[in-house]
Parts: structure tokens; sequence; C-alpha cells
């Protein structure tokens, strides 16, 4: 890792590294980061990376992020990893990893779908293609493409 | 040996080209018999009124010797009292054998499926599904021309909206050598995520022209009048893709004009009498089609 952000090493929490370059704020949004969250957080945009070019690094202190969540942030940064510190070391190493189904994680666009009626159906999206995401309803079969999945998390 | 007993039927999409040519071959064989199902009960729930789907799936049945519960429209049903589907495919599978469903809804008939432990057919769920007509279509298609592989298929009208364009096409690409001539005006075209499943596995061509010239198939679809902003447009569009006596000239005498019914003027009455027309016929067809879904579904052959 970088030697600057070396600085801003942490005691317990989450490193979540090789965010694909610009999607920084949205792992932000997805793991509920804005005004009033109260702990340190990190981001860096654009890090210069050996594996993927150009990389975001978000870190969280005192933060530890569930599978569920987990499974969001590999919609929008496929190859990134997910590290949760314990005393300044790495206790688990997390590769995100886009399930073939997802349940109750993305929102169908589909307003005539059952699962935005009163019937309180949880969404569930089967992966049709992993890079640049495609994903079909279950249940009314429309796709959704692209950025437009960013908005329905 | 393809497993069919307590199978579920809500999408085209399910199905191989080895199923849909089994359903094909078991409506052929099928003929009134009264013992085949006698003792069935099915369940038909339109959320929204179809009378023709629903009178169909009576029929066969009917002709099969079970007999039928339901309602047509959520009114009368609990539903207007607040009942979910879900409690509702609850309750019903203890009272039958097999259950139809059409609502307004799309993925409603999915979750149909996914509660109940009995076969579920999809009757039409919102703008998704209808795979009973497809089958219908794929069966008349196979009648009159003897197969399906190899044909040259024309759709006409309305290919943006029109469900049963989308469903046909797809089930379409389980078959080789499909040119697909698809003819509509440009704001009705087919959608691009359909184009999209269609690439690689069939030939289409996309044309705004009435080009009925070297087609097996003319596939004719109603062009509604809400589709439009502009009244003129849609006057203009209107006159455009009418099939009458003159733009059948175009056509083979072999060729089979199908439409899923109910017209309105895209047909003109006069080429009722053509050899070629076919969409009375398509759905007589639609009874022993469903006949030999429920006999599959029930008996599992």
């Amino acid at each position: 890792m970088n030697e600057e952000l070396k600085v801003t090493k942490i005691r317990n929490g989450t490193v979540i590294d090789h965010i694909r370059a610009g999607m920084a704020p949205m792992v932000l949004r997805i793991l509920g980061v804005e005004r009033g969250f109260p702990e340190v957080v990190v981001m860096a945009m654009n890090v210069r990376s050996q594996k993927i070019g150009f990389k975001d690094v978000v870190k969280l202190e005192n933060q530890f992020i569930p599978d569920e969540l987990v499974k969001k942030i590999a919609i929008v940064a496929p190859q990134a990893t997910v590290d949760t510190i314990k005393d300044f070391k790495v206790a688990q190493k997390r590769a995100v990893e886009l399930p073939s189904e997802l349940f109750d994680i993305v929102r169908c666009p589909n307003r005539n779908c059952i699962t935005n009626s009163a019937e309180r159906v949880p969404s569930h999206f089967t992966v049709e293609r992993r890079e640049s995401v495609c994903l079909r309803c279950h249940y009314c079969e429309g796709l959704v493409e692209g950025e437009s999945v960013e908005n329905l998390l | 040996m393809l497993r069919w007993q307590g199978r579920d039927v809500i999408s085209i999409r399910d199905f191989t080209r080895e199923e849909i040519e089994s359903v094909i071959a078991k409506a052929k064989k099928m003929c009134a018999d009264h013992e085949l199902l006698r003792g069935t009960v099915l369940a038909s729930l339109f959320f929204e009124p179809s009378t023709r789907t629903q009178f169909s799936f009576n029929t066969a049945i009917q002709r099969l010797g079970g007999s039928v519960i339901g309602f047509a429209g959520s009114e009368s049903s609990s539903i207007a009292k607040g009942e979910t589907l879900r409690d509702t495919i609850k309750v019903v599978e203890k009272y039958a054998d097999l259950i139809v469903i059409r609502h307004p809804l799309e993925g409603s008939a999915r979750l149909a499926a996914d509660v109940a432990s009995i076969p579920v057919i999809n009757a039409g769920d919102g703008a998704n599904q209808h795979p009973t007509q497809t089958f219908t279509d794929l069966y008349t298609i196979e009648k009159f021309q003897k197969k399906i592989e190899g044909l040259s298929i024309g759709m006409l009208g309305d290919l943006k909206f029109g469900r049963t364009v989308h469903s046909l096409a797809m089930a379409l690409t389980r078959f080789e050598h499909i040119k697909l001539r698809l003819i509509s005006p440009p704001n009705l075209r087919m959608p691009v995520p359909i184009l999209h499943e269609l690439e690689n596995v069939l030939t289409y061509s996309e044309t705004e022209q009435l080009d009925l010239r070297g087609l097996d198939i003319v596939y004719v679809t109603r062009i509604q009048r809400e589709r439009f902003a502009d009244i003129e447009e849609y006057e203009k569009v209107r006159g455009t893709y009418v099939l009458d006596r003159k733009s059948c000239e175009q056509l083979k005498p072999t060729a089979t004009i199908l439409h899923p019914l109910p017209r309105v003027n895209e047909i003109a009455p006069e080429v009722d009498q053509l050899p070629q027309a076919k969409y009375f016929d398509q759905v007589q067809n639609g009874v022993p089609v469903r006949m030999a879904l429920l006999t599959l579904l029930l008996r599992g052959e």
C-alpha cells in the first residue's frame, strides 16, 4: 500500500481496497456514511494500483461490514477486497464476490412488478452477466444493466 | 425423460426446444376424454378479466372430465378484503389440483408458483408473459407449416408493447435457421433488450415497409391508439400497417396469417376468406394445447 495511506492505519475497523476508481463515494453511500456518521472515515480516490491501474480505498474505524453489504459492494466494485482489522492486524480478508442470485439487495425498477406492490415480496434477481453487471428480476423478468443498478441499491 | 408432473408453466423462457416440441406433439393427440382427468379440480384465479383465456382453460379441463372453481375480477374475491396473493394461493391450493392465474402485476404468477405446492399455469402476468398463448402460436405454426425451424416469420404492428410477439420471438430462438422480419412504425419497434436476446441466435431484420414477400408466417398485432401522443400520427400508422386484399397479394399461397385476437381493423374482414387466414383456427388450437399442458402437469405424460 502507498506510503501516504499508511499514515491513516487503523486499530480496529475495515479497509475496503481495490475499489474501481471513482466508485468510493458509491461504496460510502452503500455503507450509510453521511452527515453525522460518528466514526473516522478515510477515503482515497484514484490511487495508483499495480493490480487494477487506478483504485479507490475506503477505511472505516470501528466498523465491521456484514456479508449483505459486501454483496452490494460487489455490484459497484467487483474487484474490491474487504479486510477486517483488529489491533492493527488483518483479522479477516474477504474478496467481494457477486453471488449468482441476489435476495433483497437490488430494488426492481419496474413499478408494475409484484415486488413493488403491497404484497411486500423481497426482491430476487439472478445475475446474467458479471462483467458490466446485468441482472434479471426473478419475478417480472425485466433486465437491469450497468450504471442504473447503482440507483437501485 | 422430461419431467412434467407437478411442473409450473410461468414463462416461455423456462422451456427448451425439446419440451416445446413435446407439448406440440401431445396437443396433436388430444381429443375429448372425460375419464382422463376425471375428478380433477382446476382453480381459475382471474384477478383481471380475460373471458377468452378463461373460457379456453375451462373448456380444456371440462373436455377431460375435470371441473373448475374460481373467480374473475378482483372485486368478488378476498383481494377486495385486503388478502395478499400469497395467502390466497395458500388457501386455494387446499381445494384444487392445479391453479391457473391471471393477474395485472408482472411476476405475480412466479410468486404464486413459488408459494404453491400444486402446479401453477400463468394465464398472463401484466405485460410480462402469457406462455399458453405462445404454445398455441407455435402449435398453430407447426400445424400449418409442418415445421418451425427454417421458417421466415414476419411480425407486424405494435412490437414494442405486444407481449405475444415478445414471447413468440423468444420461443423462436429455440429453433434453427429462423428468419424474423420485424415490421413496425418507428415508435413501436421491438425493445432493444429483446433484440439482444435474438442476436446471434436467429436472423432478424427491422423495417417500416409493409413488405410481406417471401414470408411463411405473418403474425399481426393490434396498434393501440393510446400508444400515440399525436392522433394524426396514429391515423397515418393505422392505415399503413393493415392487411387487406391488396397487401395480401404479396403473400405466398402457402403463407399463414396469425393474430392473437381481438383485432380491430388491422386485418380487413375480406382477408378472412383467403386460404392463408388462420387466426380463427389459432383460437381453436388454444384448447388442445391447454388440454395437453393440463394432462402433462397432472398426469406426468
